[in-house]
This record gives structure tokens, sequence and C-alpha cells, in this order.
């Protein structure tokens, strides 16, 4: 403020804050939407309006450091002939070579491994070097289906039909021409430097009864061998899980409206979907109304952060969770590290989000190889290590806090809600009373 | 080597053309009375016969093999193919060829709508004419169409040729006429050879993308 005035007495207006002005005016001068990568940044209902009951009295807890608490999980087992066992609940989502650089995708996949869990190739098909770091790799197949080809189809532990991701449920993408190096142009068979446009529907199948069709043709052509996922956006929550389980679907995948994108418009992040909370909860109903609950598996992701989220979501019925966003973090992402590179760029570490640009200081979500090398996928897979590992005993500390021997014993019962709206979303009561907006409790 | 459908699963014939066993081999599949996924992800280089109609997805992410049916095909034929032939002496349904990379896809009847979609190197030719919106955002490949094309053909494309001897009803966004040169009645004609159709080449048109939409400008929000 210049002149030294008087700022006391001004008044913000809580419709047009200064960024709602700030976007006016930049729209009102580049005359085109705002596109950034990250995922939701408004406040949402999230895991930190929930709180786990430890126990006491009428509940007996596990000793720390000594008594065992389980943390594996089998993904799959409904039809395939492997399932996945992962060591940890906690797997890496879907991001493509592309959108993140080799380096990157090579840290994701080293780390992944190093703590026993999975990692996801994403639109642009399956690097060499993410198959040999992976020891257990999911292979989405996305609409787009670039890079989608049955040698690479024959070579995952699982595959994951793509039908929508939380930050975009119904929009497709669009990776901008700068972003696409000779070797993302030719593992997407377009020319370089052109946008590519990734599909909202699939080309070949249009609702649920084809994609039960769809299912069976990828059993077919994997010999039954590998579990298929389903992965939905979360809108139609409810609706969406049963048709994804009545497809024939091994493993049912829900991504709450903070799961992050490449490349979105930001309307787009803010302003469609529901949020991870009320997800989980909706999902879960929706498997044990047709009696499926933990025979397919359901994973949820969309804003996990830490072992508290996880245990959280697990409780809600969940059976493991996925992360993005906070993998990226953990290999360096928003780090105050890069301050002066942010600054350069015009933002400052922790608000970083232009991933759609391709100047990433970090060599994260670059394609441009002079960044990629700043990344070093050895130290980046070591970090992602580390930071499962730190969630995977934040997940069991409180897990065993509330008696349970196995992570996936956490319960509903285990949770109460600090907020009306949380409460209602995750049906859960608010803590001190037995009220659930909403629901109609026996007790 | 023989598959009646009516005795054996389709897991049974696909998991055969998995196998080492039925390189070099022929195989005659009776009675598929539209069951979905026949020969899918074959491997081997192989004769496939189908004798009847089937259903989704047939010969989908064929490799090698040649499978010829006998009749009409649904949905997704040859879908995302890699190498090989498939050959459809009747009609296909929607979306045949749908991001395929690679072979040879001959349709001696009709092909319904989004023939060719996101098409990525694969050839498809069409006796008789093709459905709305075909070739929807086909990358690469050609598709060739004797008969006529319906509204849309085109729409978004990038790389990919397209030959229409017929009427086409309209273009999709950024499809437009282009010059057929030497090279292109070369390509067309060695095309029409290899799916035994006597037409002339000279009697087809070529179409392909004006590239104004491949990179964003918001000046061409109004074609979207």
């Amino acid at each position: 403020m210049k002149n030294n005035v008087d700022q006391s007495w001004l008044v913000e207006s809580a419709t047009f804050s200064r960024p709602v002005i700030r976007e006016i005016q930049r729209a009102a001068r580049e005359g085109i939407y705002d596109i950034r990568g990250f995922g939701a940044k408004r406040r949402l209902p999230t895991f930190d309006d929930l709180l786990l009951l430890g126990a006491s009295m009428s509940r007996y807890p596990l000793e720390g450091y000594r008594e065992k608490c389980d943390t594996q999980v089998t993904l799959g087992d409904r039809f395939a002939e492997k399932p996945l066992v992962i060591e940890t609940p906690i797997t890496i989502a879907g991001m493509s070579f592309g959108a993140l650089s080799a380096q990157a995708k090579e840290g994701l996949a080293r780390g992944a491994t190093e703590v026993g869990t999975s990692t996801t190739t994403g639109d642009g098909g399956m690097t060499p070097e993410e198959r040999q770091h992976s020891r257990l790799l999911v292979y989405q197949y996305l609409p787009s289906r670039y890079g989608m080809n049955p040698v690479d189809l024959r070579k995952a532990d699982a595959i994951e039909v793509v039908v929508g991701q939380g930050a975009k449920p119904g929009g497709g993408g669009m990776l901008l021409g700068q972003k696409i190096s000779d070797r993302v142009a030719e593992m997407r068979d377009l020319p370089k430097g052109i946008d590519q446009r990734s599909a909202c529907r699939h080309p070949d199948w249009t609702g649920p009864d084809d994609l039960e069709i769809k299912v069976q043709e990828l059993r077919e052509i994997t010999d039954w061998m590998v579990p298929i996922y389903i992965k939905v956006g979360a809108t139609r929550t409810f609706f969406d899980v049963q048709l994804a389980v009545k497809a024939g679907a091994d493993v049912v995948v829900v991504d709450g409206m903070q799961g992050g994108t490449a490349a979105t418009q930001d309307v787009f992040i803010e302003h469609v979907g529901i949020p991870t909370l009320p997800a989980v909860r909706i999902a879960v109903d929706a498997l044990k109304d047709l009696g499926m609950h933990r025979k397919v598996q359901l994973i949820v992701s969309g804003g996990i952060r830490s072992g508290a989220d996880v245990a959280k979501a697990l409780a809600l019925g969940a059976d493991a969770v996925s992360i993005g966003t906070a993998a990226l973090i953990a290999m360096g992402d928003n780090s105050p590290e890069y301050e002066d590179k942010y600054n350069e760029l015009g933002t400052s570490a922790g608000f970083y989000d232009d991933y759609q640009d391709g100047q990433d200081p970090t060599g994260i979500s670059t394609q441009n190889p002079d960044l990629g090398k700043l990344l070093d996928p050895d130290i980046a897979g070591r970090r992602v290590a580390n930071y499962l590992r730190v969630m995977t005993l934040e997940l069991q500390t409180l897990a065993r806090a509330a008696g349970k021997t196995n992570v996936r014993n956490l319960e509903r019962e285990d949770l109460v809600a600090l907020t009306v709206e949380s409460s209602a979303m995750a049906r859960v009561p608010l803590a001190g009373t037995n009220w659930i907006p909403g629901f109609e409790s026996t007790q | 080597m023989k598959f009646d459908l009516t005795e054996q699963g389709i897991r049974d014939l696909n998991r055969f053309l998995h196998s080492p066993h039925s390189k070099e081999s022929v195989i005659e599949v009776e009675n598929p009375s539209g069951s979905h996924n026949v020969a899918v992800g074959a491997l081997q280089h192989s004769q496939v016969m189908v004798n009847g109609h089937v259903g989704y997805y047939c010969a989908a992410m064929n490799q090698h093999a040649e499978i010829t049916v006998n009749g009409n095909a649904g949905p997704g034929l040859a879908e995302n193919m890699m190498s090989g032939m498939v050959h459809v002496r009747g009609n296909a349904s929607q979306y045949c060829g749908a991001t395929a990379h690679g072979g040879l896809l001959v349709v001696e009847g009709n092909a319904s709508s989004r023939c060719g979609i996101s098409l990525k190197g694969m050839d498809i030719i069409v006796g008789g004419s093709i459905g709305h919106m075909s070739a929807f955002m086909a990358q690469t490949g050609r598709l060739v169409v004797c008969g006529d094309a319906a509204e849309s053909m085109g729409d978004s494309i990038y790389e990919a040729r397209i030959y229409v001897r017929g009427k086409v009803a309209s273009l999709g966004t950024d499809c437009i006429e282009k010059p057929i040169e030497k090279e292109h009645l070369e390509e067309l004609k060695e095309l029409l050879d290899r799916a035994q159709f006597n037409h002339s080449a000279t009697e087809f048109k070529r179409y392909g993308s004006a590239r104004r939409l491949y990179n964003f400008d918001v000046d061409n929000a109004r074609l979207y």
C-alpha cells in the first residue's frame, strides 16, 4: 500500500476478493480460461474433520513397536489368477510419462518397489524404465489409448480401466505442445510440438453394458491372469461403483475432487465432483448394498497426505488408498529449496501449480531434458519410500491405539466427526453426540 | 484345427491363439453366433476363419494373425490391432479399427459410425459406405471408402489420410479436401490391390487435416 494509507478501515469483499478481482482482470486481458495443474485448492470437508477414538476401558490397545499390526492387502482376487499383494495399503496413483519426466516416473517406481507397493502408468503408455523399476505396475487403459499395446498389456501386474479422475470427472485432457518431446510424440503416434488431446470418453464403448464386454476382452487378452480395476472420478459414486462391480471389476478406484492433475481448467478442478470424504463412505455403502464389500476391493484417492488420512479412509471401509500429488511433493515439488527458481516463474514454493507449462524447476513435471536431469531418480525414490514408510508407521500407530491387529480392522465405529458437514458426509456421529445429520440412527 | 463355439468356450479359442501351438496353423471357428471377443489378442502368424457373425471386439489387439469373418462383425472390430490382417465379408458395426496401430482391415460391406476413431497407423478399406463421425481424431494411418461417407467425417483429424470414392455428407471440424498427387494415387492403388477391390484410384478424393487446431488458439473456440 502506497503513501502510508491507513488500512484499518478497508473492507475486502467476500464476493469480490483480491484473487477474484485478479482473475477477472486476467481473463479480460488474456481471453482464455486458466489451465493449471495440482488439485482443488478451495476449502473442503476432509479427513481432518474426523477423529479416531483410541482404545480405553471398552477397547484393548496394542503395544506400540511390539505387537503386530498387519498392513498387507490383497487386491483383485475376485477373478484374477494373480492378484496383487501389497505390503502397505498406500499405492502410487496413475500419472503419465509426458505430464511427468522419465526421472520422476522412475523415482515413483523405485520408491513404491522399495516398500512393496504398486505404482501406475498414465496416459501415454508404459516406459521401459518404469516397468524395470516397478515390482508391481498397474497399466492404465485410458480413452486416448496413447501407447496402448498388447505387449505392454501382458507385462502389467494389473489393468486399470480409467473412466474418469477426481480432478475432472467428465473431462478429457490436453498435453500442451511445449511438453511434447520426440519421445512423447513417438509413444503417442502424433507429430512433435502439437497439443495432444486426451479424450473424455472411450472410443469403443459407451455404457456399463459395453464396459462389461470390454472388461471381458481385456481378461481374454491377458488370459484372466491379472486383476482389472475400474477408476472413476467421484460424482454419482453410489451408482458408478455398483455399475463397475456389475461390469466385472476386481477393484474399484474412486478419486475424489481433491485428486491432482497435470493440466485442467481451474473452473473444472474447483467446481466439479464431490470431495473424497463423502465419496469413500458412499462407495462403501454401494459395495455393501451389493454384498461385495471386501470381495471387490476399494481404493480411494484425492488429497491423501498422511497416515491419519489413510487410517480414516480405511476406517470408513476402503481397502487401500492412492497418492499422487503428495508423492510429487515428497520428491521435491514445491520445496523451498527451489524458491529462487519459482520466483523467476512468478510464483513461490507452496503455490506452484503450473505443471502444464513444462518449466518445473524440480525436474518433475517437465519434458525439458535439462530440467529432467535435475531430478535424481535414486534420491527421489528414496524420498518416496521414506514418505510411504512414515505414512505406514502413522497408520499403524493409530490402528494399534484403536486395538487393531490389522489396519483394515479399523471401522466406522472408531470415528467421530468434528463438524456437522463431515458428520453428514461420512455418516459418523458428531463428537459427543449420537447425531448423524440426515441419517436416522438405530442407536 | 477346429473350434466349435457351441462345444468349446471363447477362452479355449483365445488361449490357443496366444500359445506357440497356433503358429503357422489354420484355425476354423464354427458357430460363433454373435459371440463377443472372438480371436482377441492373437499373437502368432496363423490363419483364422470365423464362419458366422461375431459380436463385440472380434480380432482386437491382433498381432500377426490373418483373421477372416464370413459374416457380420459387431462393435469394436479389430480395435487397437497392431499387425496382421482382418477381413470381414459382411458389414461392421460401430468403431471398427478404433485406435489401431498397424496391419490391414478390410470390410467388404458397410462400416457403421466412428469407423477408424483415434486411428494410430492401421489401414482400413471399406467396400461400402461409412457412418457418421468416422476417423474422429484419427492420428495416422489410412482410411479408404469405396462408397459414401456420412456426416462429420474426419472431425478433429490429425495426420491420417482419408480417400472416399462416393459422396461425403459433411466434413467435421478441421477436415478439408486436399489435392490428390501422384504419390497418393500410388498408395491408394496399392491399398485397393491389397483389398482386391477393382476401383480406379482416380475415382477417389482425398481428405485430411487443415492443421488449424494443432495448437490451442482462443480465436478458434467457436469451431469446437
